[in-house]
């Protein structure tokens, strides 16, 4: 775009960076080091009733340096990668690891683990996109929205375009890089009836910008979506089934994974304490994890730490097969590490699927939910309430939008109570899955 | 203002001078943001230092020291906005972001830039650097007091983290417009979270604030025993929860913290580029009744030493005590330069940026909601089944139907005008213009929240703060698992 970015020439230059400092903080006393360093760059833009409204040219880069002191710990970082930055970072670490206290677990991950596999993933696709380009794009696919008789207001339609280098070393000699892109176009609409006003949205994002779906597509979906909102009723208080559209049953897997983090178990901040082993889903569910997909959004063969990433099944039919652990909690939970230092990489269902048609006749009555507001989930706990919009259904037909509802229950009951998988699976994020059918939350409306 | 002055003075030498920059290179700078059809551009420059210490165990394990900083440049024409921005802050950067700013946007006639005028408006904080308030040793000392405390409090506590952070801020604007500004922001953060076990349950308690001052001061006031003794005292009350009712209901709402309903129920749709762009549910709605009498809402850069304060918002605009709603008539709009200039009206020192590296917007600084007249005990009298919710977690709007949620960490149950047993956290849902309609009963108890709140819009975060007396309204929908 209207700056060049030579990612090659920028790893090499991030590369050396890593290596200074590491140099350094040996120099000054550390006894061992890691450093992360990254540098992204992309453009912006944004359009609204058929005008440019803003273009964005960013450019970020961090270095973050980390020392160890036998077991003591400082960290530092800067957006400025220039050689006195880099001191003074190493520098203030040091300074820091004085007064952090001893921690047996703190440290590198072990040298044997430093991933030596390192193939190319192909997730680096850059876009020779001009700025007149890009508008274009937006505007095709904003305009195809507006065009959607019913549509009255727009709140526009926005481009993003960027790649970016990262590099991540250690005093082991491990230094791992990776170039990376990611490519989207997203566009927010707004119609209006005797109730009011109603927006939705729909976007389309990718490593490769050839994997986009049509602007026009984005822009019709994004009009569909806002119009079938209209005339919505609020639903009766009750217990119901409930249906979560697949970029919801997203986010309660990410409330899984939250809670199988090493990090929630070990400050005992997780619902899922002590439960390895025991069932949490029917025995037709399992859940994986594949950092080395070709292609993929979260693909990466090392993970935050250096170690080799590898295909983890978390849930193995229905059971809870693995935590998703660091070195540093998987010292303070006396075991090893699953590569996961950074999060899970790449989330796969394994499990039949049903079309969402055959989701809603099997549930005959309830709620279909389409959006959830707010963050009334608690990892302790397990204790879920959302603020939730979506479809009242009858007899397994939608009958007609709802709103201002809430929905509530307890993530284990829920997860023990997953009936069904949608074969209508998102594969826009990190998580792959389809729409997930509950047994019976309770939902508070009228 | 003298102490305006010596603010500028170190604005350019920390932002400026290490560049081999001045005042006059500025000038230079802006005239390559400016040109041909540009109506407005300006130069944020920023620098911040950043440290986190955080307690488990027992022990200070981690500590992070983050420094930042650079200069954004945005050219504006009409309704279109040109932005770039550089780590560097040197005479080459200025050119090259300048350029690229402009280029974005230009077409059409020449204007010139206006005559330099200082924005001297008076401080609403002390210029410092918080950071230096306390030795580290003091900090960790801190920390572990908290971890003390805690653990001492209770048997059933089996979990403490404590973390102290803060921010030492200078940033310097400089506008087409001759806006010339600099303000020196402190801010700083003490938390407690604490878990819980007793009889197989597991809860947590948290706890935490602070403000636009010195570290020294939350030292000096003593919260890391307070906030200790407050998150024991909410996982002890969670300890023993019951489940939440599910449907509507009269609500009471605590003072200070619960005012998070103010933010999101009315703050967000009064932020001038939702009612431009005629997206929020009170577009169109001035001077119209949108709450119920009784209620006056005002978003107040103006106190002192608050989170969310404001003594020049991110446009170089002084921060002011703008009136939103007056006993229930809508009244104003939050503004920064670009919509108020688009919608007729005049900026209100609400420009806000994450940082020199994002685009300001119009967005709340401490949204409060003034005292009434009412006795909070008789408020909870008049309540025959209902809830009462004493602190929350985050909420969430959707400024175009309005409907708004927000999270109870802490409620209970009001039974025949008593507070009874406390129940689990559950999500509150409603519509905003009606929610504001429901409030039957106002306290006179206005209370500031403790300086904990972060507002995210178009994925950038800043400190905000909110603040209002006990409320009631006659009905909300209250999300619990329990349907009668």
């Amino acid at each position: 775009m209207a700056q060049a970015f030579d990612a090659t020439s920028q790893q090499s230059l991030l590369t050396a960076r890593a290596e200074e400092a590491l140099a350094l903080a040996k120099q000054l006393g550390a006894d061992a080091a890691e450093v992360g360093a990254s540098v992204d760059q992309g453009v912006g833009i944004s359009v609204r009733l058929g005008e440019v409204e803003t273009v964005e040219l960013s450019r970020d880069q961090g270095i973050a340096i980390t020392v160890y002191v036998g077991q003591r710990k400082g960290s530092a970082s800067s957006t400025d990668a220039s050689s006195a930055s880099i001191k003074a970072s190493v520098e203030k670490a040091l300074a820091i690891a004085r007064y952090t206290g001893e921690d047996p677990a703190a440290g590198l991950a072990d040298a044997e683990l430093m991933a030596t596999h390192l193939p190319d993933l192909k997730v680096h696709y850059p876009w020779s996109l001009t700025t007149d380009e890009a508008i274009e794009l937006a505007l095709t696919c904003e305009q195809a929205g507006r065009d959607v008789a019913g549509i009255h207001q727009s709140e526009g339609a926005s481009l993003s375009s960027g790649e970016g280098v990262r590099v991540y070393a250690n005093s082991h000699g491990f230094l791992g890089t990776q170039k990376g892109s990611s490519h989207s176009l997203s566009c927010m609409l707004i119609a209006q009836d005797d109730n009011g006003m109603q927006r939705d949205y729909d976007y389309t994002s990718a490593r490769d910008p050839k994997m986009l779906r049509d602007p026009a597509s984005v822009g019709r979906e994004a009009a569909a979506r806002t119009l079938r909102r209209l005339g919505a009723k609020r639903p009766p208080t009750g217990t119901f089934p409930v249906l979560f559209d697949p970029t919801l049953a997203s986010g309660l897997i990410g409330h899984l994974m939250g809670a199988l983090a090493g990090g929630a178990l070990y400050r005992q901040a997780s619902f899922l304490c002590d439960r390895l082993g025991t069932p949490l889903f029917p025995d037709w569910f399992s859940l994986e994890e594949r950092p080395m997909e070709v292609g993929a959004t979260a693909s990466s063969p090392f993970d935050s730490e250096g170690v080799q990433t590898r295909n983890n099944r978390f849930i193995d039919q229905g059971k809870i097969a693995s935590y998703m652990l660091s070195s540093y909690s998987a010292r303070r939970l006396g075991m090893q590490t699953t590569g996961n230092a950074g999060g899970a990489r790449n989330i796969r269902l394994v499990a039949p699927h049903k079309s969402r048609d055959r989701l809603l006749k099997e549930m005959g009555r309830g709620v279909w939910v389409t959006e959830l507001m707010g963050q009334g989930v608690n990892g302790v706990t397990g204790d879920y309430s959302r603020g939730a919009a979506g479809f009242w259904v009858e007899h397994g037909e939608v009958q007609y939008p709802i709103e201002e509802f809430t929905i509530a229950g307890n993530l284990t009951a829920m997860f023990s109570g997953v009936v069904g998988i949608g074969d209508d699976v998102d594969t826009r994020g990190s998580i792959h899955t389809g729409s997930w059918l509950m047994d019976a939350m309770t939902v508070a409306g009228s | 203002m003298t102490a305006h002055k010596s603010d500028l003075d170190t604005a350019v030498s920390i932002l400026l001078t290490p560049g081999e920059l001045d005042l006059d290179a500025l000038d230079v700078g802006l005239g390559y943001a400016m040109g041909a059809g540009i109506d407005y551009a300006d130069l944020y420059f920023q620098r911040t230092w950043q440290e986190g210490w955080v307690l488990e165990d027992g022990e200070v394990k981690e500590a992070s020291y983050n420094i930042d900083g650079g200069v954004g440049v945005r050219s504006l024409a009409g309704e279109k906005t040109g932005f770039a921005y550089s780590n560097q802050i040197s005479a080459d950067a200025l050119v090259d972001t300048g350029r690229t700013a402009a280029g974005i946007v230009r077409s059409g006639k020449q204007l010139t830039g206006q005559a330099v005028r200082v924005i001297a408006a008076p401080p609403f904080y002390a210029g410092l650097d918080p950071l230096a308030g306390l030795t580290a040793e003091e900090k960790v000392a801190m920390l572990k007091e908290a971890d003390r405390v805690a653990r001492t409090a209770d048997p059933s506590i089996s979990q403490v983290s404590a973390s102290l952070s803060g921010t030492y801020e200078v940033v310097l604007v400089r506008a087409s417009d001759g806006t010339l500004a600099a303000d020196i922001r402190p801010l700083v953060r003490f938390n407690v979270s604490v878990i819980a076990v007793k009889n197989g349950r597991r809860e947590r308690g948290s706890a935490g604030g602070g403000g636009r001052y010195s570290m020294s001061r939350l030292r000096d006031e003593h919260v890391a025993e307070w906030y200790a003794k407050e998150a024991v005292r909410q996982a002890l009350v969670n300890l023993e929860a019951i489940d939440a009712p599910a449907g509507q209901m009269p609500v009471v709402l605590g003072a200070g913290w619960p005012g998070i309903l103010l933010h999101e129920a009315v703050g967000h749709g009064l932020e001038g580029d939702f009612n431009r762009k005629g997206s929020s549910a009170f577009a169109g709605r001035m001077g119209q009744r949108v709450a119920a009498k009784g209620v006056t809402v005002v978003d107040d850069a103006t106190l002192l030493d608050c989170r969310g304060s404001l003594s020049v918002d991110d446009e170089g605009t002084p921060g002011q005590n703008t009136l939103l709603i007056e006993d229930g008539i809508l009244t104003g709009y939050m503004q920064d330069k670009l919509n108020a200039r688009l919608m007729n009206m005049t900026p209100t020192g609400n420009a806000r940026r994450e940082s020199f590296a994002h685009l300001p917007m119009p967005r709340m600084t401490n949204t409060v909601m003034l005292a009434g007249q009412d006795e909070p005990a008789d408020i909870i009298k008049s309540v025959k089944r209902g809830i009462y919710a004493a602190s929350f977690g985050g909420g969430q709007v959707d400024i175009t139907s309005g409907k708004f949620v927000f999270s109870a960490s802490e409620a209970y149950l009001i039974e025949d005008g008593c507070i009874t047993a406390p129940v689990k956290g559950a999500t509150l849902i409603g519509n905003g213009p009606e929610a504001m309609g429901r409030v039957s009963m106002i306290g006179h108890d206005m209370e500031m929240d403790t300086g904990i709140g972060v507002c995210g819009k178009e994925g950038q975060g800043v400190p905000v703060g909110v603040g209002q007396p006990t409320l009631k309204l006659d009905e909300l929908t209250v999300g619990g698992t329990q349907s009668s």
